[in-house]
């Protein structure tokens, strides 16, 4: 299987094509520097990103709290991940880096706030 | 009371120059803040990619923001929110502002120095004219961004961005995260004006097009956004007949462009550079009014807010030593920007206040891949950047030594893009 | 049962409901729309015409001058902001002086006072920034700009504080005379009234057709106009007109009354409702602007805009001229204002006079005077005129005018309060737009747009995606909420 992606390590921003061979390894070119086929084959076997999104808070000064994933998710799981966190609900005041939702989807990676918001 | 140096913004730039000046010595320092907190728009960009420079870490804005807020509560700096700075005047060797709040009222203070970090705003739909109606539904990026992550409320389901600028792009992944369907970025230019890594993980991660020399060229819905058409466009930008595609929506989203606010810049009669849209400055980004200072995209829009910081350190800096009455207002260099690049930040350079090197930024006018950009003094190459590619999104970062300005008495630099010799 | 209803709440509308104000009378305001002055009068050039373009034995050259010289009067019982900066009527050849001669000649006749032939060199002492080829011109010092909005909104405010009825979203489909009085079908039920005076702008004649035998027929046509920032605001002091033609009056170039620069409007005949601009409109708007202002700086541009005008045309039943139609119509009781287009802004302070003491009065032979009528509206408070002494003092009085909303415009937070507590409130966002400029600056509204809908909320108690922009329920600006989360304590 061939797959053209773009390089995002630098803003060079290079074309590459990666290509599986018969023993599972990957074959990546149009690289310029020994870091894009590192990512690209990052991106072909488990493609991870982090979710920078809001939850519900009551009690602050705004309505919304930002949230990310304390640790990048598994590319295809963002939209379940996001089911779950539109569910949360927090109280002021939060702390950045409190976790506001545990172990999400089970992967062992929580969600954590981006910013403190005190009691309103 | 009269302070040492009135800050004027409370975002990145602001919190960074205000605490530089502090460190080096400025005692009296204000910071005054139109908005509601402190931090500026980075409250609202909710993302993650900011401080790999700073902070080698990838933090979200309201991260990167809350390290500069607790710097400056440490360092004792008081604030004022809430509170709008009407204009700024010259009285004497001081400045007068004139500002007001709900608490204080109307209120004139007067500072020895003056660090302008107002930041910038959005090009709007009616500066770039997009012919049809006007209906409820077209917002800026920035404010959809400040409706949905921080008021809590979406503006529309089906969407259409024009202009892959950062904020943009940014944007059509916050709105697709939050239940909507974003069926296109346009892209008026044969490239992004976004960086690459968020083309791809804004719009490739979640099947977004991006269209190329494509714009929008009539606005459908008298009440609230029925439709965009879109059309591609010739080599001049102008939209090509028969091409023209309508897309049903109902938010338009603009991503097109930043302009620097500087309207009490310009009333107070600092000098503008018209490429910039900022004021003319200096290595440690002086104005042309003494004990002025600017920095942060008032000066000129820049891509990532750690040069922003970088650059409210300088300004800082500069700052304290005009305060100290070190500053020197000798003008030993000016910069020109030559073939293939918009501007350059610095304008003027008085060697006597570099340290080891100046960094000048600057910005190319299209995709160039394989060239150099080349410092000229005379018919004489001073320096030399190499980048595999220079992106109109990515602003250049051309650091050139004392030593290398000493060996020249005076002059214009001038920088050019250029063949690489082989 | 009313008195009298006056369908549309346009400037024609609201100055007749005004200047019925003034006697004991049951009078009803009643319009489509979700705010009053908010289709032509909203949208056009907002100019005072000295009065010398149309010839005296019609209504226009009657009312034109006659309403001028009535602006101080009903700018500062209304509070509406209003600039008397003159005009030029512009030449770049004899063949168009010779044009102007003949302008000014009819402006003689109708009572402009001041004009003056200005030579060459007279024309650019006064507008530097004129095209060098103009050779002379025709002052006239006494046209003016103004505050269309304002104009309108104000006007209704004080008919309303003096009695009058106001009803919005109250769209008419169906008029039947019934009797001696009228029984109007609107979206929200019936209104009876004894009178109806038809001011429905480009509609006056559906409107009329409800009713009678149609004898004249309103054809709609388009004007594109750009705003500049105010930073191009002094490129001209006074209005500039191109020399007239059989198309028209031409593109003008203008200050506004608050500061910026206006262009436009270009003539295209289009469907009523058609509000929407062109590229290929706009860019004449711009080339030929460019031809009497060559220096337009057109990267300051904040907004474009097209607006309609109302022209009655002539075909087989029509027995109009291009004029003005301000008379008692065929069913009697019924008036109709209609084909009110420029010079319309104009003359409204006459007509509005015209048509109570002339056409309203004979027909009820008992009226009476209102002697509790205030020809006066509250007055507003624009913080950014205000001095030094008087800012300090207004904050010290009202805490709320030290925030400021919209940072363009310095429009405070009390500003925004005041026009949605007056007694014709804005309820929407461009209702508050209108009544105070917030958002009609540089950024047009990318900032304080979010602090107005919360603003909005705040005081009518409601939820953010509850605030309209313009129109009720289509014209939202959000959505829902994020989340799905229950979100009570």
């Amino acid at each position: 299987m061939k797959k053209n992606m773009t390089c995002i390590v630098c803003p060079v921003g290079c074309q590459m094509t990666v290509e599986e061979k018969n023993d599972g390894t990957y074959d990546v070119t149009g690289n310029t520097c020994k870091r894009g086929p590192k990512y690209a084959v990052a991106e072909m076997t488990n493609p991870t990103r982090v979710v920078p999104t809001t939850v519900v808070i009551k009690n602050a000064m705004l309505p919304r709290l930002p949230v990310k994933t304390a640790q990048p998710i598994p590319k295809g799981q963002i939209f379940d991940a996001m089911a779950v966190i539109n569910q949360v609900v927090v109280q002021a005041p939060v702390k950045t880096g409190d976790v506001v939702l545990k172990n999400l989807l089970g992967l062992g990676i929580d969600v954590v706030a981006t910013r403190t918001m005190n009691k309103f | 009371m009269i302070y040492d140096v009135v800050i004027l913004g409370g975002g990145p730039a602001g919190l960074a120059a205000a605490a530089e000046a502090k460190k080096q010595g400025a005692e009296n320092v204000l910071i005054l803040e139109r908005d509601r907190e402190l931090g500026g728009i980075l409250n609202q960009c909710i993302h993650n990619g900011f401080g790999l420079h700073t902070f080698n870490e990838e933090l979200t804005g309201p991260e990167y923001a809350e390290r500069h807020i607790n710097e400056i509560v440490e360092l004792g700096i008081p604030y004022l929110l809430n509170t709008m700075v009407l204009d700024m005047v010259e009285h004497g060797d001081l400045k007068v502002i004139h500002v007001i709040n709900e608490n204080d009222g109307y209120m004139a203070i007067e500072s020895k120095a003056v660090i302008l970090t107002m930041g910038c705003r959005e090009r709007t739909s009616g500066a770039i004219g997009i012919p049809g109606y006007r209906p409820s539904g077209v917002f800026t990026a920035g404010t959809a961004q400040r409706f949905i992550n921080m008021e809590g409320y979406m503006c529309g389901k089906e969407v259409v961005i024009l202009g892959s600028g950062d904020i943009g792009l940014i944007m059509a992944r916050r709105m697709t995260l939050e239940g909507a369907h974003v069926q296109a970025v346009c892209e008026l230019m044969p490239y992004s004006n976004g960086l690459v890594r968020n083309i791809v993980q804004c719009l490739d991660d979640y099947d977004i097009p991006l269209k190329l020399s494509q714009t929008i060229t009539f606005i459908h819905g008298k009440d609230r956004v029925e439709g965009v058409t879109i059309a591609k466009v010739d080599e001049r930008l102008k939209a090509i007949p028969g091409t023209e595609e309508f897309i049903p929506c109902d938010t338009l989203l603009l991503s097109v462009g930043l302009i620097p606010e500087n309207e009490i810049t310009r009333h107070a009669g600092v000098e503008m550079d018209p490429r910039t849209s900022g004021s003319v400055v200096g290595e440690l980004r002086q104005t042309s009014m003494p004990g002025v200072f600017a920095c942060g995209n008032v000066v000129h829009v820049h891509d990532l807010v750690d040069f922003v910081s970088q650059e409210a350190v300088l300004a800082g800096k500069g700052a304290a030593k005009y305060l100290k009455g070190q500053l020197n207002a000798d003008v030993d260099f000016t910069t020109v920007n030559g073939d293939g690049i918009g501007y350059v930040v610095p304008q003027k350079v008085a060697i006597k206040n570099v340290d080891d090197s100046v960094t000048f930024y600057m910005r190319v006018r299209q995709v160039f891949k394989d060239k150099v950009v080349n410092a000229y003094i005379g018919d004489t190459i001073i320096a030399t950047k190499k980048e595999k590619k220079f992106l109109p999104a990515e602003m250049v970062n051309f650091k050139i030594t004392k030593d290398i300005l000493a060996e020249y008495p005076s002059g214009e630099i001038r920088f050019v893009v250029e063949e690489a010799k082989k | 049962m009313y008195d009298i209803a006056i369908i549309g709440a346009g400037v024609a509308g609201s100055h007749i409901a005004r200047e019925l104000s003034r006697y004991l009378l049951d009078v009803v305001l009643l319009d489509g729309e979700n705010d009053v002055g908010n289709q032509i009068s909203m949208a056009n050039s907002a100019i005072v015409h000295a009065g010398f373009d149309a010839p005296s034995y019609k209504l226009k050259g009657k009312f034109n001058a006659a309403g001028n010289i009535m602006y101080e009067k009903i700018c500062e019982d209304l509070d509406v902001p209003f600039k008397r900066c003159g005009s030029l009527v512009v030449a770049h050849d004899e063949y168009e002086m010779a044009t102007i001669h003949e302008l000014y000649k009819n402006g003689l006749i109708n009572g402009v006072p001041g004009m003056k032939i200005l030579f060459k060199e007279e024309v650019h002492a006064m507008e530097p920034n004129l095209n060098e080829d103009i050779c002379g011109a025709l002052y006239a010092p006494s046209a003016g700009v103004v505050s269309p909005f304002e104009l309108c909104t104000n006007a209704v405010e004080n008919a309303v504080d003096n009695g009058v009825t106001l009803k919005l979203n109250h769209m008419v489909s169906d008029i039947e005379k019934v009797g001696n009085h009228f029984k109007i079908t609107t979206q929200k039920g019936i209104i009876e009234a004894k009178f109806v005076i038809n001011a429905a702008g480009v509609y006056a004649d559906d409107i009329y057709e409800m009713v009678g035998e149609p004898y004249f027929q309103l054809l709609a046509r388009k004007g594109n106009y750009f705003i500049f920032d105010k930073e191009a605001g002094n490129l001209v002091n006074s209005v500039i007109f191109p020399c007239p033609s059989k198309k028209g009056k031409g593109i003008l170039v203008a200050p506004t009354v608050h500061g910026n620069l206006l262009i436009g409007p270009d003539a295209e005949p289009t469907e009523k409702g058609d509000i929407s601009t062109t590229a290929d409109r706009l860019d004449y708007v711009k080339q030929n602007a460019l031809k009497n202002c060559p220096s337009l700086p057109f990267n300051k541009i904040i907004r474009s805009y097209a607006g309609l005008r109302n022209t009655p045309v002539k075909d087989t039943f029509t027995t109009t001229d291009g004029d003005f139609i301000i008379e008692e119509s065929p069913v009697k009781g019924f008036i109709n204002v209609a084909g009110y287009e420029s010079p319309g802004l104009t003359s409204i302070p006459a007509v509005a006079h015209y048509v109570v003491e002339q056409l309203i009065k004979p027909m009820i032979p008992d009226i009476k005077e209102n002697h509790d009528f205030n020809p006066k509206v509250r007055p507003h408070i624009r913080f950014d005129e205000l001095s030094e002494e008087e800012k300090i003092a207004i904050i010290k009085k009202n805490p709320k005018h030290g925030k400021v909303i919209c940072r363009c415009e310095t429009i405070t937070e009390g500003e925004i309060l005041d026009v949605i507590h007056r007694s014709v409130g804005a309820r929407t966002v461009k209702a508050v737009k209108k009544r105070c400029r917030a958002g009609t600056g540089r950024c047009q509204g990318g900032f304080c747009g979010p602090r107005v809908v919360e603003i909005l909320a705040r005081e009518l108690n409601c939820s953010l995606d509850e605030i309209m922009y313009d129109q009720q329920d289509s014209g939202y600006i959000l959505s829902g909420k994020t989340k799905s989360a229950k979100e009570e304590v």
